[in-house]
């Protein structure tokens, strides 16, 4: 491969790392990535063909969901690899420059606001933490159709015996509803107090969120101590179960994706 | 890759939780190429497009992407849009 030519994909920025990455780990584009140190930041690189990478390849390349998926579990593996030798501050996707001396200048240009947020998530991870409502959830139901509680086991024999039925199905899908906003809240509430921060993700929805798992009321992401890390998930584990009709679901540890907006959007001091 | 008594080894990940972070999360520097936010915002909605009509067999989070990070629809009938605020 000819390196001179090709682009700087950066997957992260960190503090020297006290380990070596693994021999076997590769990057986006199958190369193996490096780290290029300034002034005490390191940039985790990998060379990038240009042919996919120039601005308009790229735009072009994440319109394709087969490339874009490849390559974030491609930048996603990197990132993992490195949060097992340290804490890394990991860049939005596809973060890409000319060179070598691109990626310090821009080490240099954002020295302040990168120290600020490593120092802010040193020795934390993320969890994500989703609630499914399962079974009976409550949805608009489509014209001509009952929804489960209020579908009658045989035919009503009357018009207000009908009603009654749909009525009391209502109610069921209102009270379910209500529970489950009660437990969310609750449950978010006492996982917030227990984090360091917290940050919603949207929803998950539309015809490709996993679709056995119910209705997505709780996307949420959670920066915890690593240290404190099996207590927090104590905390979920302790919550999961209460309610019938609601799964919990844990993903991670993550490095802190969801918290390198900088401490201001967290309210954190 | 990792050992399996690694914390962060390697295992099943749904590609949707992988979205919602490096697309929504991770720190946006301004690369000498790189598409800014609001560019691949606009590539987004053009995926969600995309996603729809032609694979339903993969998760996705852009239907309901947003950079204000509020939950979306999906949250209004159970009120979790007024969920509370860290502190």
């Amino acid at each position: 491969m000819n390196v001179t030519d090709d682009l700087r994909y950066v997957y992260a920025v960190c503090r020297p790392p006290t380990a070596p990455l693994h021999a076997d780990l590769t990057g986006v584009a199958g190369v193996p990535p490096r780290q290029l140190v300034h002034e005490g930041l390191v940039a985790v690189v990998s060379p990038v063909p240009e042919r996919d990478f120039a601005h308009d390849a790229l735009r072009a390349h994440l319109e394709d969901l087969d490339w874009l998926a490849a390559t974030a579990r491609a930048h996603q593996s990197v990132v993992a690899a490195l949060a097992t030798v340290t804490c890394p501050l990991p860049l939005r996707l596809a973060t890409v420059f000319r060179d070598d001396s691109g990626v310090r200048a821009m080490l240099e240009e954002e020295s302040e606001r990168l120290r600020r947020i490593l120092d802010r998530i040193d020795g934390h991870v993320e969890w994500g933490v989703k609630v499914w409502l399962v079974g009976g959830a409550p949805e608009d139901p489509a014209p001509g159709t009952e929804p489960p509680a209020a579908r009658p086991s045989r035919a009503p024999e009357s018009g207000r015996d009908y009603l009654r039925r749909r009525r009391a199905g209502n109610a069921a899908r209102e009270e379910s509803a209500a529970r489950a906003e009660v437990f969310t809240r609750r449950l978010h509430g006492d996982l917030t107090r227990y984090a360091a921060d917290a940050r919603l993700h949207p929803v998950q929805s539309g015809p490709l969120a996993d679709a056995g798992s119910g209705r997505n009321i709780l996307n949420a992401a959670y920066l915890v101590p690593r240290s404190r890390s099996e207590e927090f998930l104590e905390l979920v584990g302790r919550a999961e179960g209460t309610r019938p009709g609601l799964r919990v679901e844990v993903t991670g540890p993550w490095a802190a994706y969801s918290f390198t907006d900088g401490p201001e959007a967290g309210g954190v001091p | 890759m990792t050992s399996s008594a690694d914390p962060f080894a390697q295992r099943e990940i749904a590609l949707v939780d992988v979205l919602d972070r490096l697309l929504a999360g991770g720190v946006a520097l301004a690369g000498d190429i790189t598409l800014r936010i609001a560019d691949v915002d606009l590539v987004r909605i053009d995926l969600k497009a995309l996603i729809s009509a032609v694979n339903a067999q993969v998760p996705s989070p852009f239907a309901t992407v947003d950079d204000t990070r509020e939950p979306l629809e999906p949250l209004e009938p159970l009120g979790a849009r007024d969920l509370p605020d860290p502190e």
